[in-house]
């Protein structure tokens, strides 16, 4: 079994306003020094297979049909 | 004029949109299901507002991966007129029927108010009953209705007509980018839209400024 962790994440320039809020809180916290937050979102899969390449390529087809929107988000995938 | 109305879990305003297709068209719409594989030969597919699968993932990607999706792309490739109102439109964003992509408001915020609506282009199915430039009101009450779209999409979206309502008069509620309500597909038969026309189609609901929208649609005399 194949375990991978795929990151999705907000494109440059595509405004987050979640990020933003979070950033907000963060320096009322009183975290100095707070630059930009991007929030973005984390899945663990778990696959039935032993082929690593196939496994990735199989992972990066469920991002562009699924778990990401190319249209403003970005994602990699990492197998454990 | 027939008009079909598709069902998915989590949707909430499909009854007002059978109840306005019902009363405008003069016939209640056929129904179908998110496992549905086919559409009965309908001349307009409406897909309502709600939080289809709970807006889970992204709002309306789950549903725009439904079965009964594919059988819409089918029927809008054939022609057929598609109108997705607020999730709807989300739905038709996700499913790869009309360019863009609906993001969080900016102000965080839902928004659930009336706001003014422009005619952007009063020359498509949808819009023929109004006038170009015309402002209309609307109800409007969703959490992720700011449209976004890269450059090169943007521009062909203003160059070639394709925003057919914008929000007017400073009234934008979720930062969307030109103040786009809602858009049309390039051959014209796939409508989104962010605000509720259906729930503005008769002095019982403060007024009828969403129905030319439908009779447009349907074919009808004003």
């Amino acid at each position: 079994m194949i375990k991978a962790r795929i990151t999705v994440t907000l494109k440059n320039g595509v405004l987050d306003p979640q990020g933003k809020a979070i950033e907000h809180a963060l320096s009322g916290l009183g975290f100095g020094g707070v630059g930009a937050v991007r929030q973005g979102k984390v899945f663990d899969v778990e696959l039935a297979e032993s082929d690593k390449a196939k496994a990735e390529a199989d992972l990066k087809a469920m991002c562009d049909k699924l778990l990401a929107n190319t249209v403003i988000e970005n994602y990699a995938v990492e197998i454990a | 004029m027939k008009s079909a109305v598709v069902l998915l879990p989590g949707l909430n305003r499909d009854r007002d949109m059978i109840a306005a297709l019902t009363k405008i068209s003069g016939k209640p719409p056929v129904t179908v299901w998110q496992t549905d594989t086919e559409i009965p030969d309908v001349d307009l597919i409406a897909i309502p507002g709600g939080f289809s699968f709970g807006d889970y993932l992204r709002c309306g990607a789950i549903a725009a991966r439904m079965p009964v999706m594919r059988a819409v792309a089918e029927k809008a490739a054939k022609g057929v007129m598609v109108i997705g109102v607020c999730n709807g439109f989300q739905i038709l964003v996700e499913a790869g029927l009309l360019p863009g992509a609906l993001m969080r408001n900016t102000s965080l915020k839902f928004v659930c108010r009336q706001v003014k609506l422009q005619i952007a282009n009063a020359n498509t199915m949808f819009t023929r009953r109004y006038q170009q430039g015309q402002i209309i009101r609307s109800p409007v009450a969703h959490h992720d209705g700011n449209y976004f779209a890269d450059a090169e999409t943007l521009a062909r979206l203003e160059g070639e007509g394709q925003v057919v309502f914008r929000y007017a008069e400073g009234t934008n509620p979720n930062g969307s980018i030109n103040d786009i309500a809602g858009i049309i597909n390039e051959r014209g038969n796939v409508l989104g839209l962010m605000p509720h026309p259906e729930n503005l189609i008769e002095a019982a609901h403060g007024g009828n400024d969403g129905r030319a929208l439908f009779e447009s649609a349907l074919g009808i005399a004003a």
